[in-house]
C-alpha cells in the first residue's frame, strides 16, 4: 500500500480515474442539463478550443489579473513596508483596514463601473484594489513583526537607519510579502470572475455568465474547470518564481 | 584605564496602563569597568542586569545620571560596542554564517580585501571556518552563539557585551562555550561585559564580578576580584571559596525579594 502511495504518476492517475467515475455516476443520474457528463465537457472544451474562443477567453481574464495584480503587489509592497515601520502612518491606516477588511471587493463591482465605466478600467482596478489590499496587510504584519534584536545587531554593527530598512527589515518580510502576493493572486482570480460576469464581453466569468443564458451547462463547466486550471498554471508559475529565493528566505510551500 | 563608567545611573520605565504603574529598574547605580578586563555582571532574575546592557550598548536612554564609554557619553549604538544577543533572533536568517559576520564590514563600506582577511581570521577565531557557507538553521545553538560573537568581533569593537549568551544552551555545550569565550578574549583583547545569573559561569570566565541588588530600583551591591589563574579549573577550594560567598550574597537578595 505504501509503494502505491510512493509512486506519485500512479496514485494521481488513480485519483483522475476515481473523479471520472464519480462523475460519472452523477451525470448518469441527473440531467445533462443540470449536471452534464464528462464526454459532454470534454467535447464542448475542444469545440471552444478548437475556434479560438476559449484562448480568447483565457488571454483576457489572465490580461486583467496580471495587470491588476502586479499593479497592487507594486504599490502594496513599499506602502506595507514603511507603513510597517511608522507608528504614525499605522494609526492612520488602522481603522480604515479594519474597516474595508470585511466588504468583499466584488461589494465595489457598481461603484467601479459607476466611476470607471464598462470598459477595461474598472475591471483592472478592481483586481488592484483587491490585490493591494492583501498584499499590503501581510506586508505590514511582516514588517511590524521584525525581531527588535535584528534591529539592533544590525545598529551595533554600524548600520545607518537607511541600511537597517534596506538589509534588515526588508529582507526579514520577504516570507511575508510572499504569502501576500500569493494570497493575492487568489483573491485576483475570485474578483475577475465576478467582474467578469456583470459586465463584460470576454473573459472566463463571461463565458460561464453566457452559457447559462443560453443553458449551456457543459460550457459553464468548461468555464469553472479552466478558471481552476488557469489558477493552478499561475500558482505553480508565482512558486516556480520564488523557488530562486525560498531557501534564502525559508519560505515554505 | 576605565573603559566604561556608569554614574548615578536610574531608569524608569513607563506603565502601559494595563501592566500596572511607571517601574524604577535602576536606582542611583554606579560602575566602572577596566580597559581590557572580563567583568561579569551577576544577579537574580528581573533584577536588571540587562537594562544596564542596553544603556551601555545605547539601545535606551538612562532616565537620569550619565553613561559613558571611554569618556565619551553614550548617544546610540555604535560599532565600538559589539553585542552578543540573549537568543539567536539577532542573527540574520537570510543571510549565510559568513554574510552574517561580514555584515557590518558591507554595511560600512570596507574593500572586499580586507574583508575577506577579517572574515576568514573571525571564522577561524571562532571555528566555524568550515560552516561558512550555511544559513543559521542548519547550525546547532552553541555554533549560532559562535557566529553571534564572531559577527561582533568583526567590526573590531573596544567592548564586548554579552548578555546571557549561552543561557539557552545545554549544560555540555555551555561549558565548552566557556572556555571558547575565554580563548577568544585572550586573543581579540577586549573589554568583556558579561550578563549572567549562573555563579559558576561568571568565577570562570570573570576577572571582577559585579553583584547587582535585587530589583525593582537595583544598584551593584559589592565587586568581587576574582584572583583564581587562567585555565580555571573547577571546584577548587579557592573556586569553592568565592563561590560560597556569592551565592550567600544572592541568596540573601532572594531571600529579602520574597519577604518584601
Amino acid at each position: 500500500m505504501n509503494r502505491f502511495f510512493a509512486d506519485r504518476r500512479i496514485f494521481y492517475a488513480a485519483l483522475a480515474l476515481g473523479t471520472w467515475v464519480v462523475w460519472e455516476a452523477i451525470a448518469a443520474a441527473s440531467m445533462p442539463i443540470f449536471f452534464p457528463p464528462p464526454e459532454d465537457v470534454a467535447r464542448a472544451f475542444w469545440s471552444s478550443l478548437a475556434n479560438g474562443t476559449l484562448v480568447e477567453h483565457i488571454a483576457m481574464s489572465y490580461f486583467r489579473i496580471l495587470v491588476g495584480w502586479a499593479i497592487g503587489c507594486a504599490l502594496a509592497i513599499p506602502l506595507g513596508l514603511l507603513a510597517g515601520r511608522s507608528r504614525i502612518v499605522r494609526m492612520v491606516l488602522e481603522p480604515y483596514i479594519e474597516f474595508f477588511r470585511f466588504i468583499p471587493p466584488i461589494a465595489f463591482i457598481t461603484l467601479f463601473l459607476i466611476w470607471f465605466g464598462l470598459g477595461e478600467t474598472s475591471k483592472i482596478l478592481l483586481i488592484v484594489y483587491t490585490s493591494l489590499f492583501v498584499a499590503f496587510i501581510n506586508t505590514l504584519a511582516g514588517a511590524m513583526a521584525v525581531d527588535v534584536e535584528k534591529i539592533r545587531a544590525a545598529q551595533c554593527m554600524g548600520a545607518t537607519a537607511r541600511q537597517t530598512f534596506a538589509y534588515v527589515v526588508v529582507p526579514a518580510t520577504v516570507p511575508h510579502i510572499v504569502t501576500g502576493i500569493r494570497l493575492a493572486l487568489g483573491n485576483a482570480f475570485m474578483t475577475v470572475v465576478a467582474a467578469e460576469l456583470v459586465a463584460a464581453q470576454s473573459g472566463v466569468g463571461h463565458l460561464i455568465w453566457n452559457s447559462r443564458l443560453f443553458a449551456q451547462t457543459e460550457f459553464v463547466f468548461v468555464g469553472i474547470i479552466t478558471l481552476g486550471l488557469m489558477g493552478f498554471a499561475a500558482n505553480w508559475a508565482l512558486r516556480l518564481i520564488t523557488a530562486r529565493v525560498a531557501y534564502r528566505y525559508n519560505i515554505k510551500s | 584605564m576605565t573603559s566604561i563608567r556608569l554614574r548615578n545611573v536610574s531608569k524608569s520605565f513607563d506603565g502601559d496602563g494595563r501592566a500596572g504603574g511607571a517601574y524604577t529598574a535602576l536606582d542611583r547605580l554606579d560602575l566602572d569597568v577596566r580597559e581590557g578586563e572580563f567583568f561579569c555582571l551577576l544577579g537574580p532574575t528581573g533584577c536588571g542586569k540587562s537594562t544596564v546592557l542596553h544603556l551601555i550598548a545605547g539601545f535606551d536612554m538612562p532616565s537620569a545620571g550619565s553613561v559613558e564609554v571611554r569618556d565619551h557619553p553614550v548617544a546610540g549604538p555604535g560599532a565600538d560596542r559589539g553585542v552578543v544577543f540573549q537568543t539567536e533572533l539577532a542573527l540574520f536568517p537570510w543571510l549565510t554564517v559568513e554574510e552574517n559576520v561580514s555584515f557590518g564590514l558591507r554595511m560600512r563600506g570596507s574593500d572586499a580585501g580586507e574583508r575577506a582577511a577579517i572574515l576568514d581570521r573571525n571564522l577561524e577565531l571562532v571555528g566555524l571556518s568550515k560552516h561558512r557557507r550555511k544559513f543559521p538553521r542548519e547550525l546547532s545553538g552553541g555554533m549560532k552563539q559562535r557566529v553571534q560573537i564572531a559577527r561582533a568581533l568583526a567590526n573590531d569593537p573596544d567592548i564586548l557585551l554579552m548578555d546571557e549568551p549561552f543561557g539557552a544552551l545545554d549544560a555540555q555545550t555551555r561549558r565548552r562555550m566557556q572556555e571558547e569565550v575565554v580563548r577568544i578574549w585572550t586573543e581579540a583583547r577586549k573589554t568583556v561585559v558579561f550578563i549572567t545569573h549562573d555563579i559558576g559561569e561568571a568565577i570562570w570566565l570573570a576577572d571582577r564580578i559585579g553583584v547587582m541588588t535585587r530589583g525593582p530600583a537595583a544598584r551593584v551591591k559589592e565587586i568581587v576580584d576574582v584572583k583564581l589563574a587562567r585555565p580555571r579549573p573547577a571546584m577548587t577550594p579557592e573556586f569553592a571559596e568565592i563561590y560560597n560567598a556569592l551565592s550567600a550574597s544572592i541568596h540573601a537578595e532572594a531571600e529579602a525579594m520574597l519577604n518584601e
